[in-house]
């Protein structure tokens, strides 16, 4: 369907219009081909592997997470003064860390989250 | 017998399978609908419940199903003769493996993705679950040890593939680095690698690496089988993004040119097949042809490793539900094409029947090592390939399908192990957890060998196989308890499930008479402990089933019915 390819890069703000007579009908087609391959492959690619991803992710933020509450737990951390700051970022996480860690209640006094 | 003839015949009555008996099984036995949500919308996470494309998720599907196994199987059963094997493996892939795999995938969509060890926990009762953990643990522990043994006869017998094979390792680490620090385009990726590889080959092809008869006091294929472990178990606990992957994906790369290469060679070459329809010169010590056949080849007729796929993985990214007949049914075809594939090259490659017989001239003599010169033989005259280069070219390749298995195997029993300490309330760590399985994997490789070559790994073999039946025959017990609930025919997953039973016990007995006459105590052992699994999945499946038969019809497992039921009712 030429027509509706011509339309549909017409339609596009800022698409470069068909010049030097190499614009083929086809040619749109064949990019979106080749695109669609590509993202194919790259599924083919990591799907496999997006739940050992998101376990690694989760052990590097757990370890973060006990960086940025390590004075609180009482280990000195010659960081705090930085890593205060960041508290209320990970404070949204607080609760799944914990419960994670095998503490079913908050082990601070003073962040209370269950 | 011209081989281009029945590699047609054989393609037919696979094809024939997907195009009629899989429609069958997929719309009258399972009843797949897309109006059903499938889990992979349901529970989508972006992890691993994903809608993926048919197209894309068949291809995870196959190369995680396919690997050495179909090639390794074939080649050894070849020796009763071409019929045989091809009658199995052709007939296995329409009625036995297609139906299997596509009713793994279907149980496990129609349970919220749920794996098999949960599905046999809810359907075959409480002890499915420890059931299934038993069988899982011997399954992967005989794939282990038996791939070490592949891999080791084929590095000996082969020594040009020795660079590329360890070459491989070094690719795939460059590759993972180009992806991940680099943010190279994976399209030129994969060009890349595969070109490396194949470079590879070549600077191996004139740079045959040959060990020494003895090294440290143990036989050059020991010393492979060791260094293989220890590789797998480093492998298992490196970040996945820096070797597994990467690795996975370039021998991925490799089943789809091996296949082609296969296939093109002998349509080119049309070489003719040698050894005889139905071997009646077995060499003494053959075992019997049944039941041996039907453990010796299990991947591409039938292989319960393949329910675990389907189960674990696909079924969380499955987008419609009748993609399930493609994916499932045709990832079963493209394993058979591979075991056909075999078959042809290991009775076409020799040049008259006497070679044919001297390679064959014992049970589990050729197996591999015989597809590999055979094979190369054809893609010499086929596509002109230098005879030794062509012999590299497959040994690489076999070789690098039974390493991707051995990789994820250890992790997966790394699992495994770590599940089974959780039971029994006692914290495994991982590294821990990677020793046993390493452990285990030698013991098994070298305590199966009274020599002490290393080479135990190929005696197991069919017992490899009747694990392997076991895993599949509780996927079918699990398929046929959801049909009976739900008053269908169960004929179709019945018979197979039976005859593979049988079998797998039949087999167990006679290996059992092997190895007592052997004097193998481990193998003894073994086959004792899976005989005993294999009685407890039988007694199992016939209580679930027995009890599903005896409860009123439950229609969970079929939402659409369920909701026509309960709209009739209410009316």
């Amino acid at each position: 369907m030429p027509s509706a390819d011509n339309s549909h890069d017409a339609a596009r703000p800022g698409s470069v219009p068909p010049s030097r007579g190499e614009e083929r009908p086809g040619r749109s087609r064949l990019a979106e081909l080749g695109r669609r391959f590509s993202a194919g492959l790259q599924d083919f690619y990591a799907a496999p592997y997006r739940r050992s991803f998101q376990r690694a992710k989760r052990d590097q933020d757990d370890l973060f997470m006990m960086l940025v509450l390590s004075e609180a737990l009482g280990l000195p951390n010659p960081a705090s003064y930085y890593t205060l700051e960041l508290l209320p970022v990970v404070y949204e996480n607080f609760h799944e860390w914990h419960t994670r860690m095998g503490m079913e209640r908050s082990p601070l006094n003073e962040i209370s989250c269950c | 017998m011209n081989s281009i003839v029945l590699t047609l015949i054989g393609l037919a009555i696979i094809l024939a399978g997907y195009l009629l008996y899989s429609k069958f099984i997929g719309g009258k036995l399972y009843r797949l609908n897309d109006a059903n949500v499938t889990p992979a919308h349901e529970f989508q996470d972006g992890v691993d419940f994903v809608p993926t494309n048919k197209y894309v998720l068949w291809g995870h599907h196959f190369t995680s199903v396919a690997g050495a196994a179909p090639i390794v199987g074939p080649a050894v059963a070849v020796i009763w003769g071409w019929a045989p094997a091809f009658l199995w493996v052709t007939l296995g892939t329409v009625f036995f493996a297609g139906m299997h795999d596509l009713g793994a995938l279907w149980a496990s969509i129609r349970n919220k993705g749920q794996s098999i060890g949960t599905l046999s926990g809810r359907y075959i009762g409480n002890r499915g679950r420890n059931l299934f953990l038993v069988v899982i643990f011997l399954l992967l522990l005989m794939v282990n040890a038996a791939f070490a043994t592949v891999i080791s006869n084929l590095l000996v017998s082969q020594p040009t593939s020795v660079i590329p094979v360890w070459g491989a390792i070094v690719v795939a680490l460059l590759i993972g680095q180009a992806i991940y620090k680099f943010k190279w385009n994976l399209v030129v990726v994969s060009i890349v690698g595969v070109v490396a590889l194949y470079a590879l080959i070549l600077v191996g092809d004139r740079f045959p690496i040959s060990l020494p008869d003895t090294i440290m006091g143990m036989s050059a294929g020991a010393f492979w089988v060791l260094i293989l472990f220890v590789y797998a178990g480093i492998a298992s606990l490196l970040p996945v993004w820096m070797l597994l992957q990467p690795r996975d994906y370039i021998n991925g790369l490799q089943l789809f040119i091996g296949l082609g290469l296969l296939y093109g060679a002998i349509l080119l070459s049309n070489p003719t097949i040698v050894a005889p329809a139905y071997n009646n010169n077995l060499p003494p010590d053959t075992p019997s042809i049944v039941p041996l056949l039907f453990v010796t080849i299990a991947c591409g007729a039938i292989s319960g490793f393949h329910g675990m796929v389907a189960s674990g993985t696909s079924s969380k990214q499955l987008d419609k539900e009748t993609d399930a007949r493609f994916v499932g049914y045709f990832g079963a075809v493209g394993e058979g094409l591979l075991a056909l594939g075999t078959i042809i090259a290991v009775t076409a490659g020799f040049e008259s029947l006497a070679s044919w017989e001297e390679t064959y001239s014992a049970f589990n003599q050729g197996g591999v090592v015989a597809f590999v010169q055979a094979g190369g033989s054809i893609l010499n005259s086929g596509i002109g390939l230098p005879e030794s280069l062509s012999a590299t070219v497959l040994a690489t390749m076999a070789v690098l399908f039974a390493a991707t298995t051995m990789d994820t195997g250890v992790r997966l029993q790394r699992y495994v192990v770590e599940e089974i300490g959780g039971l029994m309330k006692f914290k495994v760590n991982t590294v821990v957890a990677t020793i046993i399985v390493l452990v285990c994997g030698m013991g098994l490789a070298f305590g199966a060998d009274i020599t002490g070559s290393g080479a135990g790994g190929m005696v197991i073999w069919p017992l490899f196989g009747t694990t392997n039946q076991l895993m599949a025959a509780l996927t079918l017990a699990i398929i046929t308890v959801m049909l009976v609930r739900l008053r269908r025919t169960i004929l179709p997953v019945v018979i197979p499930l039976v005859f593979v039973l049988v079998m797998t016990v039949y087999a167990l007995i006679v290996q059992l008479g092997q190895f007592y006459a052997a004097g193998n105590w481990l193998l003894v052992v073994l086959d004792i402990i899976i005989l005993v699994a294999s009685i407890w999945v039988i007694f199992e499946s016939a209580m679930a089933i027995g009890k599903a038969r005896k409860e009123g019809p439950d229609l969970t497992d079929d939402p659409q019915l369920a909701e026509e039921h309960s709209g009739a009712q209410r009316r």
